[in-house]
């Protein structure tokens, strides 16, 4: 369920209100923050929007650090299919990063 | 001559919006009940206009109609999308459009003023589309029986020479080419109807493909097989009328696609597929793989079409389907529109 | 980052597709369950079968909050549509879905007032510019669309607005999930965890799983590499043995959920003692009601509503294509009598829902004789 898409707080509109205006690739909606209230939204957060509402912050370190994991595996498996052309991939498998 | 009952397919037993979109339900009333009683004993393919013979000359005729709402927005208006729509109806149909007659059904306790605006809009889209309106009629029906202004215009024309086009000459191997970036009138209109309270820096893409049609078939006029404009229903709606015609595939680079940021933006958080919104201003052609790169650099060289862009290319392979590839080898069916394109949140 | 197209990378996609490769091993076939219907949906839309080995199977879920519901539900949502001076909002997802008198959208051509939002704060501004009239919010979504429903409302009291109501039909992820594993029918390797929900939940709400089933729950993100690296970990995980839940959605989903939406959750909603669900039967403490209260609010007791339990016609076999016992193409409506175009069953309709993902995307490529690249 659940269309969420990750967007860019502009501006607090209406700090009473909860309201924020995101940028979604172009296209600018007020999104209500209310349920950020732990730890409030500002201008340059990037938010998960579900129904006109921020769901969560989006932490760019861990962004980051999943990107990296990708591309090591990325960088594995390619390895790995070199290594098993050589018909060494059992015993590195069971040892690998 | 009586009708051959036997061939009316329509089964439906009241008409829908969907019928009006474009999309699947359309066709299944155009070619199930309109086509079986008005067009008996037509073997051609239903196109964008048609050509008769009047005193010895081929003219091209169409129309089309415009219900929108609202009816002003960025980029454009009723009026000009009825001028604009039914020259490029003539514009794909390889025919230069001459003369436009127009019919107004407006409803009571409509504005002048904003009548007025609407012919002027009129007047300058057909002037700067070279085209003469020539006449028309005009209605009144009661307030609350018409959403403010109902416009239909018929457009005639005459052939742009060198060029002969029918899904019948569609090829394996002929490319599909894109006049420039898609969605920009739907999403527009969308935003424009303030229900979902989203802003963008979009306008409508309604103007007259025909001089980028022209610059095409100076260039390439030979290779090119078929052309549409993908109004209602989008690219996906009228590549798959095309595979039904033609009895090929299609297969469609999703990186190749020109669209724009906003509207990709748009379709995502509302979960709309951007190969299903209307355009009021692109049109595709396929053409020969020998005249693409001719037929791209023409349009590349002329204004209005510098975003165009070689987008696929037709296969023999699956059959009467479009397919859309991406860029790390998986492939989806896209079909066409049902009913129109909703928001949604799952 | 932009945070949409980096996770859509075609090189790192590819590196993730020959890991999978990698780990699976020949000799077995495995079956992962993609809980939510986004990722169902996520999945044809990127093509992502493509990428995987035969070997490796993804099963569909009955995370799909419209396709769940009994028909009665919307029926009762139309019984309350055509009330004098009603306004019937609801989600784009639940327009086309087919009642036992037909779908919203067909009630809206016969000329009820039945309006398309994108969020329930959408509705409630239709409430605000159109005070003569009555506003009934047909409320759906799992755990991720419930505290939006909640703040609204909560903010609907704080104003004292009166002439706007919340039909709710709010279920819970935790309870379908049980219901599959307890399913004779069912063999299942691992889950696909619904991301979006967890941003709310949390992680924790599906340690059981792990502990007490032993399968491998990875919460996944809706890109095409987040689902395929979520792949990799559940192969990784069964790889060592071992049976845990693990945050592949760690950007956006934190351990411990949303406090803020839980506590709105819990102020405004309480759960129901029951509740029918399209193909899984009744299941207890499954769906949110809204609280006493909020009773001035609650459309169940502002309309009274026939309620009827509306079976679904004998020949569809929606329950089992939830419950991922059968496929969509194995049920003898689909493709025949039940397409998108005139769907039967809410499977068909809804986006997200398996039959018309299959439809859509996927089932005449099975026709296909070849298709070189």
């Amino acid at each position: 369920m659940c269309l969420a898409i990750p967007g860019q707080i502009i501006e607090i509109l209406q700090e009473r209100d909860n309201l924020a205006l995101v940028d979604i690739v172009g296209v600018r909606r007020k999104i209500d923050v209310g349920l950020l209230s732990e730890e409030p939204a500002k201008p340059g957060d990037w938010v998960l929007i579900h129904v006109g509402f921020a769901m969560s912050r989006i932490s760019e370190e861990d962004a980051r650090e999943q990107m990296r994991l990708l591309k090591m595996m990325g960088e594995h498996a390619a390895a790995m299919e070199e290594i098993t052309g050589y018909g060494l991939d059992d015993s590195v498998a069971r040892g690998g990063p | 001559m009586t009708p051959v009952l036997s061939k009316i397919r329509f089964r439906d037993a009241q008409i829908e919006m969907a019928h009006g979109a474009g999309g699947k339900a359309s066709r299944r009333l155009v070619e199930g009940l309109f086509a079986p009683i008005l067009f008996e004993g037509s073997q051609d393919p239903l196109g964008d206009a048609a050509f008769v013979d009047v005193d010895g000359s081929s003219i091209a005729i169409t129309t089309d109609s415009f219900v929108v709402k609202p009816i002003t927005f960025p980029g454009g208006s009723i009026g000009e999308l009825a001028v604009n729509g039914t020259v490029n109806d003539l514009a794909v149909a390889g025919a230069q459009a001459t003369a436009l007659v127009v019919t107004f059904v407006l409803e009571a306790g409509l504005p002048t003023e904003l009548l007025e605006a609407e012919i002027r809009a009129m007047a300058s889209a057909a002037h700067r589309a070279g085209v003469v309106i020539a006449g028309g009629d005009t209605k009144v029906v009661e307030h609350g029986k018409g959403d403010q202004i109902y416009i239909s215009s018929c457009g005639v024309g005459h052939r742009i020479s060198g060029i002969t086009i029918s899904p019948k000459t569609v090829r394996p191997g002929d490319r599909v080419i894109l006049s420039g970036p898609i969605g920009d009138h739907g999403i527009t209109i969308l935003l424009a109807r303030g229900e979902l309270d989203l802003e963008a820096d979009l306008r409508s893409d309604t103007r007259s493909v025909l001089p980028l049609v022209q610059a095409m078939a100076r260039a390439a006029a030979p290779g090119i097989r078929w052309m549409r404009d993908p109004t209602r229903g989008g690219v996906a709606t009228s590549l798959n009328e095309l595979v039904r015609d033609c009895g090929l595939g299609a297969v469609i680079c999703e990186d190749k696609l020109p669209i724009h940021d906003a509207v990709r933006g748009a379709c995502e958080l509302l979960g709309l597929d951007s190969l299903h919104i209307a355009n009021e201003g692109q049109f595709l052609a396929v053409v020969a793989q020998e005249y693409a790169e001719t037929a791209l650099d023409a349009l590349h060289r002329t204004d209005g079409g510098e975003e165009a862009a070689i987008i696929g290319e037709i296969r023999e392979q699956p059959a009467g389907t479009v397919l859309v590839s991406t860029l790390y080898g998986s492939k989806r069916i896209v079909d066409m529109l049902v009913g129109d394109p909703l928001p949604r949140i799952c | 980052m932009k945070y949409v197209d980096e996770f859509r990378d075609p090189e790192l996609i590819v590196g993730a597709s020959r890991e999978i490769r990698r780990l699976a091993d020949p000799g077995r076939h495995y079956r992962f369950m993609e809980v939510c219907g986004g990722h169902t949906h996520a999945i044809y839309r990127f093509g992502l079968k493509d990428l995987l080995p035969e070997n490796v199977e993804l099963i569909h879920g009955p995370g799909c909050p419209v396709c769940v519901l009994p028909m009665g539900r919307i029926d009762d949502g139309l019984f309350m549509a055509a009330q004098p001076d009603v306004i019937f909002a609801a989600f784009g997802d639940m327009m086309r879905v087919p009642g036992a008198t037909g779908s919203p959208l067909e009630h809206k051509a016969r000329g009820r007032d039945i309006r398309i939002v994108y969020s329930p704060a959408d509705a409630l501004k239709l409430a605000r510019a159109n005070p003569d009239r009555h506003v009934m919010f047909f409320a759906i979504g799992f755990e991720t669309t419930a505290p939006s429903t909640a703040l609204t409302l909560l903010r609907v009291r704080a104003e004292g607005i009166r002439n706007f109501s919340v039909f709710s039909n709010h279920v819970t992820i935790i309870p379908a999930i049980r219901a599959i594993l307890d399913s004779p029918d069912m063999r299942l390797d691992a889950f696909i965890g619904p991301g979006h929900v967890s941003t709310v939940i949390g992680c924790r709400p599906y340690e059981w799983i792990a502990r007490n089933e032993r399968k491998p729950i990875v919460v996944s993100g809706f890109e095409p590499l987040d689902i395929l690296q979520s792949i990799v970990m559940i192969l990784r995980q069964m790889k060592d043995g071992r049976a845990e839940v693990e945050n592949q959605y760690a950007r956006v989903v934190p351990w411990e959920g949303n406090r803020a939406a839980l506590k709105a959750i819990g102020e405004v909603f309480e759960l129901r003692p029951y509740f029918e669900w399209r193909g899984l039967g009744f299941i207890s403490q499954s769906a949110l009601r809204i609280r006493d209260s909020f009773a001035a609010w609650d459309a169940e007791k502002h309309f009274l509503t026939p309620g009827v339990r509306v079976t679904d016609p004998k020949a569809s076999q929606c329950g089992e294509v939830l419950k991922g016992v059968l496929k969509p193409a194995d049920c003898k409506l689909f493709g025949n009598e039940c397409t998108p175009e005139h769907p039967i069953g809410a499977l068909m309709v809804s986006s997200e829902g398996s039959c018309a993902a299959y439809f859509n995307y996927e089932h005449r490529k099975s026709e296909l004789v070849t298709v070189s690249v």
